[in-house]
């Protein structure tokens, strides 16, 4: 199998006495690297690089950022405490505590929902178990960061309030 | 005797600050310069006050960290050597500019004065002989700290410096030949003379091949790419200093840079004529100062207003990037040019001074200095420059090329010149 452009077998040829001797082929060398250097000495401004925290890259729609809890349109979390994200979820990072809803159709609501985002792997699998479209993580936020370990489980309040940046 | 005292200490204190103030601007430049090369930004973070300079604040945060390190010892060191490994290192570093001559000679009031801090007769040989002791520093370092990495890292310093200091001394040996004198100063006045009246004797056209052995054997000596493998990350982590952290660290990292300044400074007298500009001895420059420092008050002018007009060029794009005092930064230096052009235009109104007699002759010493700067600087360049292109040998390919290879054609280029000084000296 060879890709196109390069040959199946790398033929090699003996360096003549002027490679041999290095100093051509380090000029050579050096004549590469100044015409980089030169390049972006004068157009610093094309360079490649993201100035992260001033600019910041645009992700797609289905970047999976921070999660958060949808809500019905009467305000109330739409979580019925399936258990099905908490199950599917490969590093356990989801605890539901479920009560019972009084709305005898809904059945329970979660009285608890706590995720560890330290321990999140950002799968999405708990995104597609969701029956009620309850978890998102749409939120776009991957700039996560707080001072203790224990500030990394977020609690139900801070799931569905979704106008919160980073900083836990 | 107070004016010897003075003499000597300004002296000291010019190379002193050549080297110290070089060694951060090539930390900067090995880093900058080695971003650009390789397609990236670069430091362009620390800042006082939104003045970053392009990375040249770093260097000054990284003397504040390690200023504030803890010093991380190994316990079942040697503790004398231990700590004396960096200074030696430092010492070594230091030492060798007494004998590099950084200008021609300085006329006040009626005295002359050789620029250069001790104009020893074996000045070449003192070189070599303090070159030799920096091997120590590296070897005590390696095997005080009683840590493998540090020992195999210290073994193949000693290694490579021995073998290269066999070929660095063959290939000077030519031009003591020539120039028939160990004494730097003579041989940085030998050559400024022209041969066939148009071709610079400087070192490297009388001895191509020595200078391409030295400038490798001083690569070899100063542990810098290609022959870096005393300090090699992917193998021995980093090599003799690996145990060394906070200021002694730091003392390490400083001799690098110290060493290739000096290394460059060698390369410049030795081969390059030193503070000699090609065809504009010192009688020329000073018959000419007046002419030559307006047109350089001019060119200057001109070049800072470019550099000036490119700041606030950058400034009105930078517009709403950062919302904060690093928008104001290209503003500021570009203000800085434009006044500083000014200043060089505003001189041009102390034109009689320039032509009085001490006047052309400061001039052409400070012209001279400046073309040895500008030749360490280009040197110094190289060094990294060299780093961040070719990839680094083997410890077997770097053995076999100082034995096999450039001792013998060291040898070989001793012998062809010692026959033709021996025939163009034939009554």
């Amino acid at each position: 199998m060879s890709y196109k452009g390069l040959p199946d077998v790398v033929t090699t040829r003996r360096r003549n006495l002027l490679e041999s001797a290095y100093f051509t082929e380090i000029a050579r060398g050096l004549a590469v690297t100044g015409r980089h250097l030169i390049r972006n000495l004068f157009n610093t401004d094309k360079m490649p690089t993201v100035q992260y925290p001033d600019q910041k890259r645009d992700y797609g729609p289905r970047f999976r950022g921070r999660h958060r809890l949808t809500q019905r349109e009467d305000g109330s979390p739409r979580c019925v405490a399936c258990m099905m994200c908490s199950t599917v979820c490969p590093a356990d990072c989801i605890e539901i505590i479920a009560g019972e809803h009084p709305d005898p159709t809904i059945e329970k609501y979660s009285k608890e929902f706590n995720i560890d985002l330290l321990r999140c792997v950002y799968c999405g699998l708990c995104e597609e178990a969701c029956p009620c479209d309850a978890i998102r993580m749409d939120t776009g936020i991957y700039e996560i960061a707080a001072e203790t370990r224990e500030a990394f489980v977020v609690n139900k309040d801070f799931l569905l309030n979704n106008d919160k940046d980073g900083t836990l | 005797m107070l004016a010897i005292v003075l003499e000597a200490t300004a002296k000291i204190g010019f190379m002193f600050a050549l080297i110290m103030g070089l060694v951060p601007v090539l930390i900067w430049a090995e880093r900058k310069g080695s971003a650009f090369i390789q397609d990236r930004t670069g430091p362009n973070r620390a800042g006082v006050l939104g003045i970053r300079l392009a990375g040249l604040i770093h260097p000054i945060a990284d003397v504040i960290k390690l200023l504030a390190k803890e010093d991380v010892v190994p316990a079942m060191r040697h503790k004398f050597l231990y700590a004396l490994a960096p200074m030696l290192v430092m010492i070594v570093a230091m030492s060798t500019y007494a004998v590099i001559p950084f200008g021609d000679y300085i006329m006040i009031g009626g005295e002359k004065i050789e620029l250069i801090v001790a104009d020893l007769e074996v000045g070449m040989l003192f070189v070599l002989a303090i070159a030799s002791l920096g091997t120590y520093g590296v070897a005590l370092g390696g095997w005080a700290s009683n840590s493998k990495y540090t020992f195999l890292g210290s073994l193949r310093a000693t290694a490579s410096m021995i073998s290269y200091e066999i070929t660095m001394g063959l290939a000077i040996m030519g031009l003591f030949l020539i120039f028939g004198t160990f004494r730097l100063t003579d041989i940085v006045a030998g050559q400024g003379d022209l041969i066939w009246g148009w071709l610079p004797k400087w070192g490297i056209i009388v001895q191509p091949l020595g200078f391409l052995l030295f400038i490798a054997s001083v690569y070899a000596e100063t542990n810098r790419t290609p022959f870096d493998m005393s300090e090699r990350d992917s193998e021995i982590v980093a090599g003799y200093h690996t145990e060394y952290s906070s200021l002694k660290f730091a003392l390490f990292f400083m001799a690098e840079y110290a060493h290739m300044v000096v290394a460059a400074a060698l390369i410049a007298v030795l081969f390059f004529g030193g503070y000699q500009i090609p065809w504009l001895p010192r009688p020329v420059l000073e018959a000419n100062a007046g002419a030559m420092l307006t047109g350089g008050l001019i060119a200057g002018g001109i070049v800072l207003g470019i550099i000036a007009w490119a700041f606030f060029r950058r400034a009105r794009r930078e517009k709403g990037w950062y919302n904060d005092a690093r928008e104001r930064e290209p503003g500021f230096l570009g203000s800085v040019c434009v006044v500083l052009a000014l200043v060089n235009l505003g001189a041009l109104g102390l034109q009689p001074w320039a032509i009085s007699e001490l006047g052309a002759s400061l001039y052409a010493t400070f012209a001279q200095i400046g073309a040895f700067v500008i030749k360490v600087a280009f040197f110094s360049w190289l060094f990294i420059w060299v780093r961040w292109t070719v990839p680094s040998f083997r410890y077997d390919q770097v053995m076999r090329l100082g034995w096999q290879i450039m001792l013998p054609a060291g040898l070989v280029n001793l012998l062809v010149t010692a026959l033709w000084v021996f025939a163009v000296h034939q009554p």
